[in-house]
């Protein structure tokens, strides 16, 4: 049987199997940050263990970081014990650190492709549940929680079942306006929130190949919110240009003996699946979620679906939506008046999603009852922004350029949604209470349209939002 | 805020029934940021997370308490909690089922479990166990109209008695065992093997001396 990448990669790490028929699972790359890892270290701590291997282990800070003032000590006092925590954790078992401050922080999966520490072939570990964005590397990423951690730090492996592999097989050409962002939403809308429990999702197709990397880790990014706790795609020569002279990547000889592992490690042409799905892109629209999880989401020309058109599953959550976001069903998304726009998170704060968000904000002005917010997703994307003149766009056009960290994805730092505010973002989850006010309202979109409907103080269709927008789905100029 | 008295301790921790009333906590898609809104996950322990399971539903914006199963004076004490499809879905956040465990939860129901968070539950040492939608809906009906119902899951005969009722329930079949043999804390299972997770780490392409030859 000729075997998918997701199958090669786990017999690869596969240490044995446990009495209990998990497989002990060897883990290549643990990445780890203050919101998760203490709890692990304490555990550690009680029972006299050491890091097994910390120089396979690399912290950040990003989830509670502020983006305004980040002088220490951080107001915020509970922030600030965690961060020492970390700063206590890492120094004490010698593992990295890229803290605040260095030109490497920022969210852990921006920094982990950024400096080449993600490569093709690893099995990655974090206690995230977006560590599925380091599978558009054709590495395997698990998001894990505390206990797991634990074991990972002192064992370096993790106790886990093998879950099965769907193939989501993407064709056709993103029209102008349309984004990686849009594909996943409409993947999510078409499978459902839990439709991928148990599933590992391998991404392929021609659409897909032809995506930059940056694209890819949006896709693989929101893997969990379709319930897929793992997301990959097979690497290529893009992969490998991309990971070229980075820190942590091999270079000289090693770096071709290198590709010539990573490709030996994609899936094989006649892999067997254990399902696949299918998706034509040629008619896709830009997405926006209605409602409370990120399966509920239309093509922006669409309406809100009406009770009766939906599965009699999907009716009771469809309900509690309309009820939070206070919309009609049947109604469409286009003018509804936003009171905060949000461009960031692990899923859209990379580079790409920067010039593709300031090219819609050239020259215009945010609207003056709209907040809104531009917050890179590492220092390194930061640093390249300013070259590139970017954080003057913004500027400019009355957006706040912030700091690097998860911000208002999950609002751990200051940056919050206030009562009944509803906020364009362009981050993964758009659940009651997510951004920080429990009454607080997300729409989730691709930064080019929060761009656009922080510039017009509403949701607007990028596409009919200026002719010649200019845009292909890569960012570059058509 | 009852704890349970294994919860604590570490080895050979077997566990096989769970006994008690239970909370029918209605809703598909329970999310992690439901179960524990991000603002109480600035802590460096788990200690005090109980008190915050569901905070955001159970309490308005003056802190007045909301109608919410949790809050409900007749299921108090309640320890096995019964919810509907896709639970826990979103965050990896270990914080949410240790919320729970802390508020006196010692075993979840549901129609199906999102997978971080059934991992979660098992690493705990907390069974998280899917019965029908059918099954899920009348138990929910039955601990309704009598709160203090008595229910026993059995992990060894995968069955769940309520009152005169009896169920099957599902489990992965690792996470059972790993529970009724005490394994569930994985750490000292996965360390036994030092020496092969040694070999393993220096044969890998990535990790050897030689690297990628």
């Amino acid at each position: 049987m000729s075997k998918n990448l997701f199958n090669k990669i786990w017999d690869l790490h596969k240490v044995g199997a446990l009495p209990t028929g998990q497989d002990q699972l060897f883990i290549g790359l643990h990445l780890i940050h203050e919101v998760t890892s203490p709890q692990a270290f304490q555990m550690l701590e009680e029972r006299g263990l050491p890091v097994m291997y910390p120089e396979r282990t690399f912290a950040t800070v990003d989830h509670i970081v502020p983006t305004a003032n980040q002088a220490r000590p951080f107001e915020d006092s509970l922030a600030e014990e965690m961060l020492l925590a970390l700063e206590q954790n890492t120094e004490k078992h010698g593992i990295e650190f890229f803290g605040l401050g260095s030109e490497h922080q920022g969210i852990v999966h921006m920094i982990g492709p950024e400096l080449g520490l993600t490569q093709p072939g690893m099995t990655i570990a974090c206690g995230d549940s977006h560590t599925s964005t380091h599978g558009a590397f054709g590495a395997i990423g698990f998001g894990i929680g505390t206990s797991q951690i634990r074991d990972v730090l002192a064992s370096q492996c993790i106790a886990i079942n093998r879950p099965r592999v769907r193939k989501i097989d993407v064709s056709g050409t993103l029209g102008p306006g349309v984004f990686a962002k849009d594909i996943v939403l409409k993947i999510i809308a078409s499978l459902g929130v839990h439709g991928g429990i148990g599933y590992a999702y391998e991404y392929a197709g021609e659409t897909i190949r032809r995506l930059s990397m940056e694209e890819r880790m949006t896709i693989c990014n929101m893997s969990i919110e379709g319930g897929a706790r793992v997301g990959y795609i097979n690497p290529d020569r893009t992969t490998f240009e991309y990971l070229k002279g980075r820190a942590y990547a091999p270079a000289n000889s090693a770096f071709d003996d290198a590709v010539a592992f990573w490709n030996s490690i994609a899936s094989e042409e006649d892999a067997e699946y254990d399902d696949v799905f299918e998706l034509n892109v040629d008619e896709l629209e830009p997405m926006v979620t209605w409602g409370i999880n990120p399966g509920q989401a239309i093509g922006i020309t669409e309406n809100i679906p009406r009770l009766s058109s939906l599965a009699e599953e999907q009716r009771e959550v469809a309900k509690k939506a309309y009820a939070h976001m206070d919309f009609e069903e049947g109604s469409p998304m286009r003018g509804r008046k936003i009171d905060v726009a949000f461009v960031g998170s692990c899923t859209n704060g990379r580079i790409s999603d920067l010039r593709e968000a300031a090219e819609l904000a050239k020259g215009r002005r945010v609207h003056p009852d709209v907040k809104a917010l531009v917050v890179p997703g590492s220092a390194q994307v930061a640093a390249q922004a300013e070259r590139e003149g970017l954080d003057k766009v913004f500027a400019e056009a009355g957006f706040q350029w912030r700091g690097a960290g998860c911000s208002m994805c999950l609002a751990m730092n200051p940056d919050k949604l206030q009562g009944r505010e509803l906020c364009a973002s362009s981050s993964n989850r758009n659940f009651i209470g997510r951004q920080g006010s429990p009454t607080g309202r997300t729409l989730l979109m691709s930064p080019a349209m929060v761009a656009a409907a922080a510039v017009s103080g509403e949701v607007v269709d990028i596409r009919d939002f200026t002719p010649g927008y200019g845009l292909n789905h890569g960012g570059e100029r058509v | 805020m009852k704890k349970r008295a294994h919860a604590k301790e570490h080895d050979t921790q077997r566990v096989s029934r769970i006994v008690g009333t239970a909370l029918p906590l209605r809703g598909n898609d329970i999310d992690t940021d439901q179960i524990i809104p991000a603002r109480f996950m600035k802590v460096v322990t788990f200690d005090g997370l109980g008190q915050y399971a569901f905070y955001d539903v159970r309490f308005d914006e003056n802190g007045q308490e909301n109608r919410h199963p949790f809050n409900e004076r007749e299921y108090k004490g309640a320890n096995i909690l019964i919810s509907n499809s896709n639970f826990g879905c979103g965050s990896s956040r270990e914080h949410a089922p240790q919320a729970l465990m802390r508020f006196g939860i010692e075993a979840v129901v549901a129609e199906s479990l999102a997978e971080i968070f059934a991992g979660n539950c098992a690493a705990m040492g907390v069974p998280a166990v899917r019965m029908t939608r059918d099954q899920i809906e009348e138990l929910q009906t039955a601990v309704e109209a009598d709160p203090g119902l008595q229910i026993e899951i059995d992990l060894l005969s995968e069955s769940l008695k309520a009152g005169a009722r009896e169920y099957r329930f599902h489990i992965s079949s690792s996470y059972r065992s790993a529970l009724l043999n005490g394994s569930w804390d994985s750490t000292a299972v996965l360390l036994s093997q030092s020496e092969a997770i040694r070999r393993k780490g220096k044969s890998l392409p990535y990790l050897n001396e030689n690297p990628f030859k």
